[in-house]
C-alpha cells in the first residue's frame, strides 16, 4: 500500500481540545435549551430532554476524536499524501507539480488556540487536500515548503 | 515577437446584436406603429426609449477596444467602471468563434477564448466583421504555440474532413437518445390521451407541462448545436464546425484534451451507435453563468459507429487502453445496476472506466493530465473489502473513477498510477 514507509505527520494535539471545547459549548447550550423547552410541560420530559443532548453531545465527542486522529499527512518528494475520515477513508495524493495555489487560514477557535489550516488547490475543483489544526510554525514552514516544490517542479495544463 | 499594436474597436453593430432576442423583440413591438407612420403623441415615450437603448449601446462599442500586445490579448472595455482584461495567450485551452442568428444576418462573428484554470474565464471579442474572425484566430493559435510568424492562408486550409453527421441521422438518433426517448415517449402518450380524453390530457400537461417543455427544448438545443457537425484535422489542432441558426466552429489544440467521454444510451447500443464528448480545461461549473458558459461538454462525434469512434479517440488520446477489468461479483450487493457494465484499464499513459446501466459511459483520462489521485472507502465498501480510486482532472465535469475495485487491486493501482502519472507528466506529450 502506498505511504505505508512514510513518517505520517499528525494535526497538533491542540486541535482536539479545540475540537472537544466546540462540542462540549454546543452540547452544554443543546442541554440548557432541550431542559427548558421539556421542562415547560413537567420536570422529567426536561431532565430526559437534557440528558439525551448530553449522550448525543457524548458520542459527538466520541466521532470527533477518531475523525481528529484519522487526519493525518506525510511529504514525499514529488507528491503529498494526506489521510482523513473515519467513515470515508480517504487517501488523496496531490503531485507538488500540480499545485496551483495554498491557502492558509485559521479561523476564530483555530485562532485562539494558535493553529492554521493548510488548503492545497490544484486545476482540478474535486482535488481535496486540507490539513487542519497545525501549528501556526508547522502550517507556514509546510506552507513555504510547499510553494517552494511547486515551483520547481511545476507543470503546464 | 510582434510589439505592442495599436486599439482596435469592435464591430459597430456589436451592441444591437449583443442584445439579439431584446432587439428583435423590440423590432417586432416597434414595427406595427412604424409601419402605420404616425408620430402622434402616444409613440414618443416609445422613441425616447429606443434612443435611450441606442446611445447606451453606442457608448458601450466606444468605450471598448482590444489589441495584441506581444503574447497577451488585452481588452478594455467600462465607461464607469474601467476593466482591463488581459489573456497571456500561452494559456489558450481553445478558440471558438461564434455566430449566433443574428450576427449571422450582420455577417459578423464571436471570438471565444477560453482560457486554463479554475479563475480563468473566457475572453470574448464580441463582435468582429465575419472575414477577419478566421486570420485573427490564426494569428492567436500561431501567438499561442509561440510561433509567431504569420503562416500563409493556404496552410491554414489544408484540413481532413474526419467525420461528419447527416442532419437525419443526428435527428433520428436524438429521438433515439435516453432523453429523447422519454420525451417521446410522454408527446406520444399525451396525443393518445387528448384523442380519448382530453380531459386527462390538459390535467396531465397542467401538471407537467414545466418538464415537458424542458426536455423539449434540451432535444432542440443538442439538435441545434449540433446540426451538420463536421470533424476536421488541421495543422493547429482538431477543428468541430457545427450550427443550425447559431454557428459554431471550434479549434481544440492538440494535447489540450483533459479527458474523452464515450455515451452509449440503451437504444443505440443495438445499432452500434455512440457518442463522443471531449472536455478540454476551463472554469468549473458556477452559479448564475450565462447559458454559453454551462452549456454541456463539446461533442467530437454527436453520433457515429464504434468503429469510428475509436478511431477518432487514437487521435485524442495516446495509447488508448481497453475497459478489460472488472470488478469482484461481490460488488453486486454494493451496485447492482451499474456492476453490469462496471469496468476499468489502463496502459501506461492513459486509464479508462467505464460505468452505467442505462446509458453506458466511458471515460479516458491520459494520465498526463491528472491532477490529483484519491482512494476513498465508504463504510459499505470496506464490509464488502472493496475501495475506489478517482482521478481528478482540470476538465469541467468528467472524472475518471476506478470504482469498487477489491481493496488490494486499489492500493496497487493507486501506487501505480501515481508512478506512472509521474512519468506521463516528465515524458514527451
Amino acid at each position: 500500500m502506498i505511504g505505508t514507509d512514510q513518517d505520517w505527520r499528525r494535526p497538533s494535539p491542540r486541535l482536539l481540545t479545540a475540537r472537544r471545547l466546540e462540542v462540549g459549548v454546543v452540547t452544554a447550550l443543546a442541554a440548557v435549551a432541550c431542559g427548558l423547552v421539556g421542562g415547560l410541560s413537567s420536570a422529567l420530559a426536561g431532565g430526559v430532554a437534557a440528558a439525551a443532548a448530553l449522550v448525543a453531545g457524548g458520542l459527538a465527542e466520541v466521532f470527533v476524536r477518531r475523525r481528529v486522529r484519522a487526519w493525518s499527512y506525510a511529504e514525499r518528494d514529488e507528491d503529498l499524501l494526506v489521510r482523513r475520515g473515519v467513515l470515508f477513508s480517504r487517501l488523496s495524493v496531490v503531485p507538488y507539480g500540480r499545485m496551483q495555489f495554498i491557502d492558509v487560514t485559521a479561523g476564530p477557535v483555530e485562532r485562539s488556540f494558535g493553529l492554521a489550516t493548510v488548503r492545497l488547490h490544484t486545476a482540478a475543483a474535486s482535488s481535496d487536500a486540507r490539513i487542519p489544526g497545525l501549528v501556526r510554525a508547522e502550517a507556514d514552514r509546510l506552507r513555504d515548503r510547499l510553494a517552494e516544490l511547486g515551483e520547481a517542479q511545476a507543470q503546464g495544463l | 515577437m510582434s510589439g505592442p499594436v495599436d486599439w482596435r474597436r469592435l464591430h459597430p453593430l456589436s451592441p444591437v446584436v449583443r442584445a439579439g432576442r431584446a432587439t428583435i423583440g423590440l423590432v417586432v413591438v416597434l414595427a406595427p406603429s412604424a409601419l402605420v407612420g404616425r408620430t402622434s403623441s402616444s409613440s414618443l415615450p416609445e422613441l425616447g426609449f429606443v434612443g435611450v437603448l441606442a446611445a447606451l449601446g453606442f457608448v458601450s462599442w466606444l468605450v471598448t477596444r482590444w489589441r495584441i500586445d506581444g503574447d497577451d490579448l488585452q481588452i478594455e472595455t467600462g465607461l464607469i467602471r474601467r476593466q482591463s482584461l488581459r489573456f497571456p495567450l500561452s494559456q489558450v485551452q481553445a478558440i471558438d468563434i461564434v455566430r449566433p442568428g443574428l450576427a449571422r444576418v450582420v455577417r459578423v462573428a464571436e471570438l471565444r477564448l477560453r482560457m486554463a484554470g479554475t479563475t480563468g474565464g473566457t475572453a470574448r471579442l464580441a463582435y468582429l466583421p465575419e472575414r477577419e474572425a478566421e486570420p485573427l484566430r490564426a494569428q492567436l493559435l500561431a501567438l499561442a504555440h509561440g510561433t509567431a510568424e504569420q503562416r500563409d492562408a493556404h496552410d491554414d486550409e489544408r484540413e481532413v474532413v474526419l467525420a461528419s453527421v447527416a442532419p437525419v441521422r443526428l435527428a433520428v438518433s436524438i429521438l433515439l437518445s435516453d432523453i429523447g426517448f422519454f420525451s417521446v415517449g410522454i408527446l406520444v402518450g399525451l396525443g393518445l390521451a387528448a384523442v380519448f380524453a382530453p380531459r386527462v390530457a390538459a390535467a396531465i400537461l397542467g401538471g407537467g407541462a414545466v418538464p415537458i417543455v424542458g426536455s423539449a427544448t434540451l432535444l432542440w438545443r443538442r439538435f441545434n448545436q449540433e446540426y451538420r457537425l463536421t470533424l476536421a484535422e488541421a495543422s493547429d489542432g482538431l477543428r468541430v464546425r457545427s450550427g443550425l441558426i447559431a454557428l459554431t466552429s471550434e479549434t481544440i489544440r492538440p494535447g489540450r484534451v483533459q479527458a474523452v467521454r464515450m455515451v452509449e444510451p440503451f437504444i443505440w447500443r443495438r445499432f452500434g451507435w455512440c457518442r463522443l464528448e471531449v472536455d478540454v480545461a476551463g472554469r468549473q461549473r458556477r452559479k448564475g453563468e450565462g447559458e454559453a458558459q454551462r452549456r454541456p461538454l463539446r461533442a467530437v462525434l454527436p453520433v457515429g459507429s464504434r468503429e469510428l469512434a475509436f478511431g477518432l479517440l487514437r487521435r485524442l488520446v495516446p495509447d488508448v487502453p481497453a475497459a478489460e477489468l472488472r470488478p469482484p461479483p461481490r460488488v453486486r450487493w454494493k451496485s447492482p445496476l451499474r456492476y453490469r457494465f462496471l469496468a476499468w484499464g489502463r496502459s501506461d499513459r492513459c486509464v479508462v472506466t467505464r460505468t452505467g446501466r442505462i446509458r453506458r459511459v466511458t471515460v479516458w483520462v491520459p494520465l498526463a493530465k491528472a491532477q490529483s489521485l484519491r482512494r476513498v472507502q465508504g463504510p459499505l465498501q470496506r464490509r464488502l473489502g472493496l475501495a475506489s480510486v478517482h482521478l481528478d482532472t482540470a476538465g469541467r465535469n468528467v472524472h475518471a473513477t476506478l470504482r469498487d475495485r477489491d481493496v488490494a487491486e486499489a492500493d496497487r493501482a493507486l501506487g501505480d498510477l501515481v508512478g506512472l502519472c509521474r512519468a506521463a507528466r516528465r515524458g514527451p506529450p
